[in-house]
Protein backbone atom coordinates (compact mmCIF):
# COMPACT_ATOMS: atom_id res chain seq x y z
CA UNK A 1 0.00 0.00 0.00
CA UNK A 2 2.14 2.47 -1.09
CA UNK A 3 -0.44 5.81 -1.15
CA UNK A 4 0.89 9.61 -0.65
CA UNK A 5 -2.10 10.01 1.79
CA UNK A 6 -2.41 14.13 2.12
CA UNK A 7 -5.14 14.98 4.55
CA UNK A 8 -3.85 18.87 3.62
CA UNK A 9 -6.03 18.69 0.33
CA UNK A 10 -9.11 19.43 2.75
CA UNK A 11 -7.92 22.63 3.27
CA UNK A 12 -6.97 23.70 -0.37
CA UNK A 13 -9.42 25.31 -2.65
CA UNK A 14 -11.66 23.58 -5.26
CA UNK A 15 -11.46 24.33 -8.68
CA UNK A 16 -14.46 25.99 -9.10
CA UNK A 17 -13.64 28.84 -6.86
CA UNK A 18 -16.44 28.37 -3.66
CA UNK A 19 -13.70 28.15 -1.19
CA UNK A 20 -12.02 25.02 0.08
CA UNK A 21 -12.64 21.29 -0.70
CA UNK A 22 -14.36 20.48 3.24
CA UNK A 23 -16.47 23.83 2.58
CA UNK A 24 -17.26 21.87 -1.10
CA UNK A 25 -17.92 18.34 1.04
CA UNK A 26 -20.06 20.79 3.75
CA UNK A 27 -22.05 22.53 1.26
CA UNK A 28 -22.88 18.94 -0.33
CA UNK A 29 -23.77 17.58 3.31
CA UNK A 30 -26.66 20.84 2.71
CA UNK A 31 -27.70 19.50 -0.26
CA UNK A 32 -27.95 15.97 0.82
CA UNK A 33 -30.04 17.12 3.94
CA UNK A 34 -32.02 19.49 1.52
CA UNK A 35 -33.07 16.73 -0.39
CA UNK A 36 -34.05 14.27 2.41
CA UNK A 37 -35.99 16.38 4.22
CA UNK A 38 -38.15 17.19 1.51
CA UNK A 39 -38.67 13.96 0.33
CA UNK A 40 -39.23 13.17 3.83
CA UNK A 41 -42.48 15.29 4.42
CA UNK A 42 -44.10 14.13 0.83
CA UNK A 43 -43.06 10.49 2.12
CA UNK A 44 -44.76 11.16 5.32
CA UNK A 45 -47.98 12.72 4.00
CA UNK A 46 -48.28 10.05 1.16
CA UNK A 47 -47.39 7.08 3.63
CA UNK A 48 -49.97 8.03 6.52
CA UNK A 49 -52.73 8.26 3.86
CA UNK A 50 -51.98 5.01 1.76
CA UNK A 51 -50.83 2.91 5.20
CA UNK A 52 -54.26 4.06 6.59
CA UNK A 53 -56.90 3.10 3.56
CA UNK A 54 -54.90 -0.11 3.48
CA UNK A 55 -56.30 -1.32 6.76
CA UNK A 56 -59.69 -0.25 5.97
CA UNK A 57 -62.65 -2.28 5.60
CA UNK A 58 -62.73 -1.06 1.72
CA UNK A 59 -61.86 -3.45 -0.67
CA UNK A 60 -61.25 -1.74 -3.54
CA UNK A 61 -59.31 1.14 -1.26
CA UNK A 62 -56.93 -1.53 0.27
CA UNK A 63 -56.18 -3.29 -3.40
CA UNK A 64 -55.64 0.06 -5.33
CA UNK A 65 -52.96 1.08 -2.03
CA UNK A 66 -51.42 -2.21 -2.62
CA UNK A 67 -51.05 -1.69 -5.99
CA UNK A 68 -49.69 1.60 -5.25
CA UNK A 69 -46.84 -0.12 -2.70
CA UNK A 70 -45.79 -3.19 -4.97
CA UNK A 71 -45.57 -0.40 -8.06
CA UNK A 72 -42.66 1.59 -6.36
CA UNK A 73 -41.35 -1.34 -4.45
CA UNK A 74 -40.37 -3.34 -7.60
CA UNK A 75 -38.70 -1.33 -9.15
CA UNK A 76 -34.71 0.01 -8.59
CA UNK A 77 -34.85 3.35 -7.02
CA UNK A 78 -32.43 4.50 -9.94
CA UNK A 79 -34.31 3.50 -12.24
CA UNK A 80 -36.83 5.33 -10.51
CA UNK A 81 -34.44 8.56 -10.86
CA UNK A 82 -34.15 8.08 -14.39
CA UNK A 83 -37.26 8.07 -14.63
CA UNK A 84 -37.94 11.29 -13.05
CA UNK A 85 -35.67 12.95 -14.51
CA UNK A 86 -35.45 12.27 -18.05
CA UNK A 87 -39.21 9.88 -18.87
CA UNK A 88 -41.90 12.27 -16.88
CA UNK A 89 -40.91 15.43 -17.97
CA UNK A 90 -41.30 14.02 -21.30
CA UNK A 91 -44.67 12.44 -20.52
CA UNK A 92 -45.97 15.87 -19.23
CA UNK A 93 -47.99 18.57 -21.43
CA UNK A 94 -45.21 20.20 -23.38
CA UNK A 95 -44.99 23.49 -21.51
CA UNK A 96 -44.56 22.20 -17.94
CA UNK A 97 -42.01 19.65 -19.09
CA UNK A 98 -40.25 22.72 -20.61
CA UNK A 99 -40.25 24.35 -17.87
CA UNK A 100 -39.00 21.68 -15.49
CA UNK A 101 -36.21 20.98 -17.80
CA UNK A 102 -35.26 24.95 -18.51
CA UNK A 103 -34.99 25.39 -14.77
CA UNK A 104 -31.38 26.28 -13.25
CA UNK A 105 -28.86 23.61 -12.70
CA UNK A 106 -29.16 22.20 -8.91
CA UNK A 107 -32.89 22.22 -9.23
CA UNK A 108 -33.26 20.78 -12.52
CA UNK A 109 -31.80 17.84 -10.69
CA UNK A 110 -33.05 18.83 -7.49
CA UNK A 111 -37.04 18.59 -8.26
CA UNK A 112 -37.10 15.16 -9.47
CA UNK A 113 -34.76 13.66 -6.73
CA UNK A 114 -37.62 14.82 -4.11
CA UNK A 115 -40.39 13.52 -6.34
CA UNK A 116 -38.67 10.04 -6.75
CA UNK A 117 -36.93 9.38 -3.36
CA UNK A 118 -40.04 10.86 -1.43
CA UNK A 119 -43.01 8.22 -3.28
CA UNK A 120 -39.92 5.95 -3.13
CA UNK A 121 -39.98 6.35 0.83
CA UNK A 122 -43.67 6.79 0.79
CA UNK A 123 -44.15 3.18 0.74
CA UNK A 124 -42.16 2.03 3.11
CA UNK A 125 -43.35 4.66 5.20
CA UNK A 126 -47.03 3.37 4.37
CA UNK A 127 -45.89 -0.05 4.92
CA UNK A 128 -44.78 0.80 8.48
CA UNK A 129 -48.21 3.15 9.35
CA UNK A 130 -50.04 -0.11 8.20
CA UNK A 131 -47.99 -2.15 10.57
CA UNK A 132 -48.40 -0.12 12.90
CA UNK A 133 -52.07 0.45 12.38
CA UNK A 134 -52.51 -3.39 12.64
CA UNK A 135 -50.28 -3.76 15.66
CA UNK A 136 -53.10 -1.81 17.85
CA UNK A 137 -55.70 -4.98 19.66
CA UNK A 138 -59.14 -5.08 17.52
CA UNK A 139 -61.22 -3.80 20.72
CA UNK A 140 -59.97 -0.39 20.30
CA UNK A 141 -61.85 -0.05 16.39
CA UNK A 142 -64.63 -1.98 17.71
CA UNK A 143 -64.84 0.11 20.86
CA UNK A 144 -65.13 2.99 18.43
CA UNK A 145 -68.13 1.83 16.60
CA UNK A 146 -69.81 0.90 19.87
CA UNK A 147 -69.85 4.32 21.18
CA UNK A 148 -71.13 4.87 17.58
CA UNK A 149 -67.95 6.52 16.28
CA UNK A 150 -68.02 6.48 12.38
CA UNK A 151 -65.22 5.24 11.16
CA UNK A 152 -63.09 8.46 9.79
CA UNK A 153 -63.81 9.51 13.69
CA UNK A 154 -62.34 6.10 15.30
CA UNK A 155 -59.25 6.60 13.36
CA UNK A 156 -59.45 9.93 14.28
CA UNK A 157 -59.54 9.88 17.82
CA UNK A 158 -59.15 5.98 18.37
CA UNK A 159 -56.64 3.86 16.19
CA UNK A 160 -54.04 6.95 14.30
CA UNK A 161 -53.11 8.76 17.71
CA UNK A 162 -51.80 5.99 19.00
CA UNK A 163 -50.27 4.32 15.94
CA UNK A 164 -47.94 7.48 15.00
CA UNK A 165 -46.53 6.88 18.25
CA UNK A 166 -46.30 3.62 17.82
CA UNK A 167 -44.54 3.33 14.21
CA UNK A 168 -41.91 6.34 15.44
CA UNK A 169 -39.22 4.36 16.15
CA UNK A 170 -39.21 1.91 12.74
CA UNK A 171 -39.98 5.65 11.61
CA UNK A 172 -36.19 6.74 12.45
CA UNK A 173 -34.65 3.92 10.64
CA UNK A 174 -36.35 5.36 6.86
CA UNK A 175 -35.57 8.84 8.06
CA UNK A 176 -32.29 7.40 7.76
CA UNK A 177 -32.33 5.84 4.42
CA UNK A 178 -33.26 8.74 2.73
CA UNK A 179 -30.12 9.98 3.64
CA UNK A 180 -28.28 7.26 2.12
CA UNK A 181 -30.52 6.92 -0.44
CA UNK A 182 -30.40 10.74 -1.30
CA UNK A 183 -26.76 10.05 -3.07
CA UNK A 184 -28.66 8.58 -5.86
CA UNK A 185 -29.54 11.77 -6.86
CA UNK A 186 -25.72 12.13 -8.04
CA UNK A 187 -26.33 10.03 -11.03
CA UNK A 188 -28.59 12.88 -12.77
CA UNK A 189 -26.40 15.40 -11.63
CA UNK A 190 -27.24 16.61 -8.13
CA UNK A 191 -24.00 17.65 -6.33
CA UNK A 192 -25.11 15.98 -2.76
CA UNK A 193 -22.32 14.91 -0.71
CA UNK A 194 -21.60 11.52 -2.48
CA UNK A 195 -21.61 13.46 -5.92
CA UNK A 196 -19.10 16.33 -4.66
CA UNK A 197 -16.91 13.21 -2.52
CA UNK A 198 -16.55 11.67 -6.34
CA UNK A 199 -15.73 15.75 -7.85
CA UNK A 200 -13.10 16.10 -5.06
CA UNK A 201 -11.50 13.13 -6.40
CA UNK A 202 -11.83 13.71 -10.21
CA UNK A 203 -10.09 17.35 -9.65
CA UNK A 204 -7.84 16.27 -7.29
CA UNK A 205 -6.78 12.51 -7.62
CA UNK A 206 -6.89 12.06 -4.27
CA UNK A 207 -9.58 9.05 -4.08
CA UNK A 208 -9.56 8.09 -0.41
CA UNK A 209 -9.33 11.50 1.71
CA UNK A 210 -12.34 12.20 -0.46
CA UNK A 211 -13.93 9.19 0.00
CA UNK A 212 -13.03 9.20 4.26
CA UNK A 213 -14.29 12.90 4.23
CA UNK A 214 -17.88 11.41 3.23
CA UNK A 215 -17.55 8.92 5.15
CA UNK A 216 -16.93 10.70 8.32
CA UNK A 217 -19.78 13.02 7.83
CA UNK A 218 -22.28 10.69 7.16
CA UNK A 219 -21.47 9.08 10.43
CA UNK A 220 -21.65 11.91 12.16
CA UNK A 221 -25.06 13.08 10.58
CA UNK A 222 -26.08 9.83 11.65
CA UNK A 223 -25.16 10.06 14.88
CA UNK A 224 -27.17 13.40 15.13
CA UNK A 225 -30.03 11.90 13.57
CA UNK A 226 -30.11 8.28 15.96
CA UNK A 227 -29.83 10.68 18.92
CA UNK A 228 -32.61 13.62 17.62
CA UNK A 229 -34.93 10.52 17.28
CA UNK A 230 -33.98 8.41 20.53
CA UNK A 231 -35.08 12.01 22.68
CA UNK A 232 -38.03 12.83 20.39
CA UNK A 233 -38.77 8.14 20.73
CA UNK A 234 -38.66 9.27 24.95
CA UNK A 235 -40.92 12.15 24.19
CA UNK A 236 -44.03 10.05 22.83
CA UNK A 237 -43.37 6.72 23.90
CA UNK A 238 -46.92 5.00 24.55
CA UNK A 239 -46.73 4.38 28.66
CA UNK A 240 -47.54 0.72 28.92
CA UNK A 241 -45.96 -1.07 26.05
CA UNK A 242 -43.33 -2.57 25.67
CA UNK A 243 -41.94 -0.54 22.72
CA UNK A 244 -42.73 -1.46 18.83
CA UNK A 245 -40.45 -3.99 16.81
CA UNK A 246 -39.10 -2.55 13.72
CA UNK A 247 -38.43 -4.51 11.08
CA UNK A 248 -35.30 -5.37 9.46
CA UNK A 249 -33.70 -5.28 6.09
CA UNK A 250 -34.07 -2.66 2.89
CA UNK A 251 -31.82 0.29 2.56
CA UNK B 1 -47.30 10.04 -26.74
CA UNK B 2 -47.86 6.11 -26.74
CA UNK B 3 -47.93 6.83 -30.23
CA UNK B 4 -44.77 8.73 -30.65
CA UNK B 5 -43.30 5.12 -28.85
CA UNK B 6 -40.75 3.54 -30.37
CA UNK B 7 -40.60 -0.19 -29.73
CA UNK B 8 -38.40 -1.25 -32.44
CA UNK B 9 -35.69 -0.01 -30.37
CA UNK B 10 -36.49 -2.35 -27.89
CA UNK B 11 -36.63 -5.34 -30.76
CA UNK B 12 -33.63 -3.86 -32.30
CA UNK B 13 -31.72 -4.30 -27.97
CA UNK B 14 -32.95 -6.92 -26.64
CA UNK B 15 -30.76 -9.54 -27.38
CA UNK B 16 -27.92 -7.35 -25.91
CA UNK B 17 -30.12 -6.14 -23.40
CA UNK B 18 -30.41 -9.35 -22.14
CA UNK B 19 -27.22 -11.66 -22.85
CA UNK B 20 -24.41 -9.23 -22.11
CA UNK B 21 -26.70 -7.21 -19.85
CA UNK B 22 -28.88 -9.09 -17.74
CA UNK B 23 -26.36 -12.29 -17.19
CA UNK B 24 -24.50 -9.99 -15.67
CA UNK B 25 -27.10 -8.87 -13.27
CA UNK B 26 -28.10 -12.42 -12.46
CA UNK B 27 -24.83 -13.75 -11.81
CA UNK B 28 -24.14 -10.95 -10.00
CA UNK B 29 -27.16 -11.35 -7.35
CA UNK B 30 -26.42 -15.01 -7.71
CA UNK B 31 -22.54 -14.62 -6.58
CA UNK B 32 -22.75 -11.82 -4.10
CA UNK B 33 -25.99 -13.39 -2.50
CA UNK B 34 -23.93 -16.68 -1.56
CA UNK B 35 -21.23 -14.83 -0.81
CA UNK B 36 -23.01 -12.10 1.66
CA UNK B 37 -24.88 -15.51 3.06
CA UNK B 38 -21.78 -17.30 3.77
CA UNK B 39 -19.91 -13.47 5.66
CA UNK B 40 -23.08 -12.67 7.04
CA UNK B 41 -23.46 -15.80 8.87
CA UNK B 42 -19.86 -15.95 9.84
CA UNK B 43 -20.31 -12.45 11.38
CA UNK B 44 -23.61 -13.14 13.14
CA UNK B 45 -21.75 -15.73 14.67
CA UNK B 46 -18.84 -13.28 15.22
CA UNK B 47 -21.24 -10.52 16.87
CA UNK B 48 -22.68 -13.15 19.40
CA UNK B 49 -19.84 -14.45 19.90
CA UNK B 50 -18.29 -14.46 24.00
CA UNK B 51 -15.04 -13.20 22.72
CA UNK B 52 -15.62 -9.80 23.12
CA UNK B 53 -13.48 -7.85 21.15
CA UNK B 54 -14.71 -10.70 18.22
CA UNK B 55 -18.36 -9.07 18.87
CA UNK B 56 -17.19 -5.77 18.95
CA UNK B 57 -15.24 -5.72 15.66
CA UNK B 58 -17.99 -7.60 13.87
CA UNK B 59 -20.77 -4.91 15.55
CA UNK B 60 -18.76 -2.64 14.30
CA UNK B 61 -18.34 -3.50 10.49
CA UNK B 62 -21.97 -4.29 10.16
CA UNK B 63 -23.14 -0.87 12.09
CA UNK B 64 -20.48 1.34 9.40
CA UNK B 65 -21.64 -0.58 6.37
CA UNK B 66 -25.44 -0.20 7.60
CA UNK B 67 -25.12 4.03 7.93
CA UNK B 68 -23.52 4.56 4.89
CA UNK B 69 -25.08 4.66 1.22
CA UNK B 70 -24.42 1.75 -1.23
CA UNK B 71 -23.70 4.49 -4.06
CA UNK B 72 -20.48 5.69 -1.39
CA UNK B 73 -19.23 1.80 -0.76
CA UNK B 74 -19.26 0.74 -4.70
CA UNK B 75 -17.13 4.29 -4.84
CA UNK B 76 -14.69 3.18 -2.05
CA UNK B 77 -14.26 -0.76 -3.12
CA UNK B 78 -13.70 0.06 -6.88
CA UNK B 79 -11.03 2.50 -5.86
CA UNK B 80 -9.65 0.18 -3.04
CA UNK B 81 -9.55 -3.04 -4.14
CA UNK B 82 -7.00 -2.30 -6.86
CA UNK B 83 -4.84 -1.06 -4.64
CA UNK B 84 -5.46 -4.23 -2.20
CA UNK B 85 -4.96 -6.76 -5.22
CA UNK B 86 -1.43 -4.48 -6.06
CA UNK B 87 0.06 -5.47 -2.66
CA UNK B 88 -1.22 -8.54 -2.62
CA UNK B 89 0.37 -9.58 -5.55
CA UNK B 90 3.54 -7.53 -4.85
CA UNK B 91 3.20 -5.75 -7.83
CA UNK B 92 3.81 -2.22 -6.04
CA UNK B 93 1.16 -0.47 -7.50
CA UNK B 94 -2.77 -1.09 -7.93
CA UNK B 95 -3.94 -3.16 -10.65
CA UNK B 96 -6.81 -3.47 -12.83
CA UNK B 97 -9.60 -6.25 -11.82
CA UNK B 98 -12.27 -5.31 -13.85
CA UNK B 99 -15.96 -3.60 -13.06
CA UNK B 100 -17.13 -6.93 -12.78
CA UNK B 101 -15.30 -8.37 -9.45
CA UNK B 102 -14.84 -5.02 -8.21
CA UNK B 103 -19.05 -5.08 -8.26
CA UNK B 104 -18.86 -8.80 -6.91
CA UNK B 105 -16.67 -7.75 -3.87
CA UNK B 106 -18.76 -4.63 -2.93
CA UNK B 107 -22.06 -6.16 -2.84
CA UNK B 108 -20.67 -9.46 -0.91
CA UNK B 109 -19.14 -7.13 1.54
CA UNK B 110 -22.21 -4.58 1.50
CA UNK B 111 -24.94 -7.25 1.93
CA UNK B 112 -23.15 -9.55 4.14
CA UNK B 113 -24.01 -6.68 7.09
CA UNK B 114 -27.73 -6.85 6.19
CA UNK B 115 -27.32 -10.79 6.04
CA UNK B 116 -25.41 -10.58 9.40
CA UNK B 117 -28.29 -8.70 10.95
CA UNK B 118 -30.61 -11.10 9.70
CA UNK B 119 -28.86 -14.20 11.10
CA UNK B 120 -28.00 -12.76 14.01
CA UNK B 121 -32.63 -12.83 14.32
CA UNK B 122 -32.62 -16.18 12.97
CA UNK B 123 -29.91 -17.55 15.30
CA UNK B 124 -31.16 -15.80 18.73
CA UNK B 125 -35.16 -17.26 18.04
CA UNK B 126 -33.54 -20.46 18.48
CA UNK B 127 -33.71 -21.77 22.31
CA UNK B 128 -31.03 -21.84 24.30
CA UNK B 129 -31.77 -24.77 25.88
CA UNK B 130 -30.71 -26.20 21.91
CA UNK B 131 -27.03 -25.20 22.57
CA UNK B 132 -27.00 -26.65 25.65
CA UNK B 133 -28.56 -30.04 24.76
CA UNK B 134 -25.51 -29.50 21.88
CA UNK B 135 -22.54 -29.30 24.14
CA UNK B 136 -24.24 -31.97 26.47
CA UNK B 137 -24.25 -34.34 23.67
CA UNK B 138 -20.52 -33.17 23.60
CA UNK B 139 -20.40 -31.41 20.75
CA UNK B 140 -17.84 -28.26 20.11
CA UNK B 141 -19.42 -24.85 19.09
CA UNK B 142 -18.59 -25.36 15.43
CA UNK B 143 -20.67 -28.97 15.24
CA UNK B 144 -23.32 -27.51 17.34
CA UNK B 145 -23.92 -24.56 15.34
CA UNK B 146 -23.33 -26.18 11.92
CA UNK B 147 -25.29 -29.25 13.14
CA UNK B 148 -28.09 -27.93 15.54
CA UNK B 149 -28.66 -24.21 15.41
CA UNK B 150 -27.62 -22.72 11.52
CA UNK B 151 -29.82 -25.42 9.68
CA UNK B 152 -33.38 -23.89 11.90
CA UNK B 153 -31.99 -20.83 11.76
CA UNK B 154 -31.62 -20.82 8.12
CA UNK B 155 -34.84 -22.28 7.87
CA UNK B 156 -36.94 -19.83 10.04
CA UNK B 157 -34.82 -16.90 8.73
CA UNK B 158 -35.60 -18.68 4.67
CA UNK B 159 -38.10 -15.64 3.47
CA UNK B 160 -36.12 -12.63 5.12
CA UNK B 161 -33.17 -13.76 3.40
CA UNK B 162 -34.81 -14.69 -0.27
CA UNK B 163 -36.58 -10.78 0.66
CA UNK B 164 -32.93 -9.33 0.97
CA UNK B 165 -31.81 -10.80 -2.08
CA UNK B 166 -34.68 -9.25 -3.84
CA UNK B 167 -33.12 -5.76 -2.45
CA UNK B 168 -30.11 -6.81 -4.05
CA UNK B 169 -31.03 -8.04 -6.95
CA UNK B 170 -32.62 -4.05 -7.22
CA UNK B 171 -29.49 -2.68 -5.97
CA UNK B 172 -27.13 -4.19 -8.58
CA UNK B 173 -28.70 -1.84 -10.91
CA UNK B 174 -26.11 0.58 -8.89
CA UNK B 175 -23.42 -0.36 -10.72
CA UNK B 176 -24.01 2.29 -13.07
CA UNK B 177 -21.96 4.42 -11.12
CA UNK B 178 -18.81 2.27 -11.53
CA UNK B 179 -20.10 2.70 -15.92
CA UNK B 180 -20.52 -1.46 -15.71
CA UNK B 181 -22.71 -2.73 -18.11
CA UNK B 182 -25.43 -4.86 -16.13
CA UNK B 183 -28.79 -4.82 -17.45
CA UNK B 184 -30.02 -1.12 -16.58
CA UNK B 185 -26.23 -0.24 -17.58
CA UNK B 186 -27.12 -2.09 -20.84
CA UNK B 187 -30.46 0.14 -21.02
CA UNK B 188 -28.74 2.86 -20.19
CA UNK B 189 -26.13 2.42 -22.74
CA UNK B 190 -28.51 2.14 -25.84
CA UNK B 191 -30.65 4.84 -24.59
CA UNK B 192 -27.49 7.27 -25.05
CA UNK B 193 -26.48 5.50 -28.60
CA UNK B 194 -30.09 5.54 -30.29
CA UNK B 195 -31.41 8.65 -28.30
CA UNK B 196 -34.44 6.82 -27.07
CA UNK B 197 -34.48 7.51 -23.70
CA UNK B 198 -38.24 7.34 -22.79
CA UNK B 199 -38.60 3.63 -24.78
CA UNK B 200 -35.48 2.16 -22.97
CA UNK B 201 -35.84 3.31 -18.92
CA UNK B 202 -39.53 2.68 -19.41
CA UNK B 203 -38.68 -1.08 -20.75
CA UNK B 204 -36.00 -1.26 -17.94
CA UNK B 205 -38.17 -0.17 -15.14
CA UNK B 206 -41.01 -2.88 -16.47
CA UNK B 207 -38.75 -5.58 -16.44
CA UNK B 208 -37.69 -5.14 -12.66
CA UNK B 209 -40.92 -4.95 -11.71
CA UNK B 210 -41.96 -8.13 -13.25
CA UNK B 211 -38.94 -9.82 -12.05
CA UNK B 212 -39.12 -8.51 -8.78
CA UNK B 213 -42.74 -8.80 -8.12
CA UNK B 214 -42.98 -12.08 -9.38
CA UNK B 215 -39.95 -13.23 -7.17
CA UNK B 216 -41.53 -11.85 -4.32
CA UNK B 217 -44.56 -13.30 -4.87
CA UNK B 218 -42.41 -16.71 -4.85
CA UNK B 219 -41.10 -15.77 -1.81
CA UNK B 220 -44.75 -15.03 -0.09
CA UNK B 221 -45.93 -18.01 -1.27
CA UNK B 222 -43.09 -20.25 0.32
CA UNK B 223 -43.74 -18.38 4.02
CA UNK B 224 -47.61 -19.47 4.07
CA UNK B 225 -45.86 -22.94 3.19
CA UNK B 226 -42.55 -23.40 6.08
CA UNK B 227 -45.60 -21.37 8.15
CA UNK B 228 -47.88 -24.37 7.42
CA UNK B 229 -44.77 -26.71 8.38
CA UNK B 230 -43.97 -25.35 11.85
Amino acid sequence: MNYNWNWGILLQPEPGGTGTYLHYLIVGLGWTLLTALSAWVIALAIGAVVGTLRTTPHKWVVRLGNAYVELFRNVPLIVQMFLWFFVIPELLPKGLGDWIKQMPPPWSQFLPAVMCLGLFTSVRVAEQVKAGIQSLSRGQGMAGTALGLTLAQSYRYALLPQAFRIVLPPLTSEFMNVIKNSSVALTIGLLELTGRARAMQEFSFKVFEAFAAATVIYLLTNLVVVLAMRALERKVRVPGLISASASAGGH
Amino acid sequence: MIENFDFDVIQRSWVYLFKDGMSFTLTLTALAMLGGIFFGTLLAMARLSSIKPLAWLAGGYVNLMRSLPLVLVIFWFFFLVPYLYGALMGAGKPLPIGAFYSALITFTMFEAAYYCEIMRAGIQSIPRGQVWAGYALGLNYWLTMGKIVLPQAFRNMLPVLLTQTIILFQDTSLVYVISATDFFGAAAKVANRDYRLVEMYTFAAVVYFVISFGLSSLVKNLQTRIAIIR
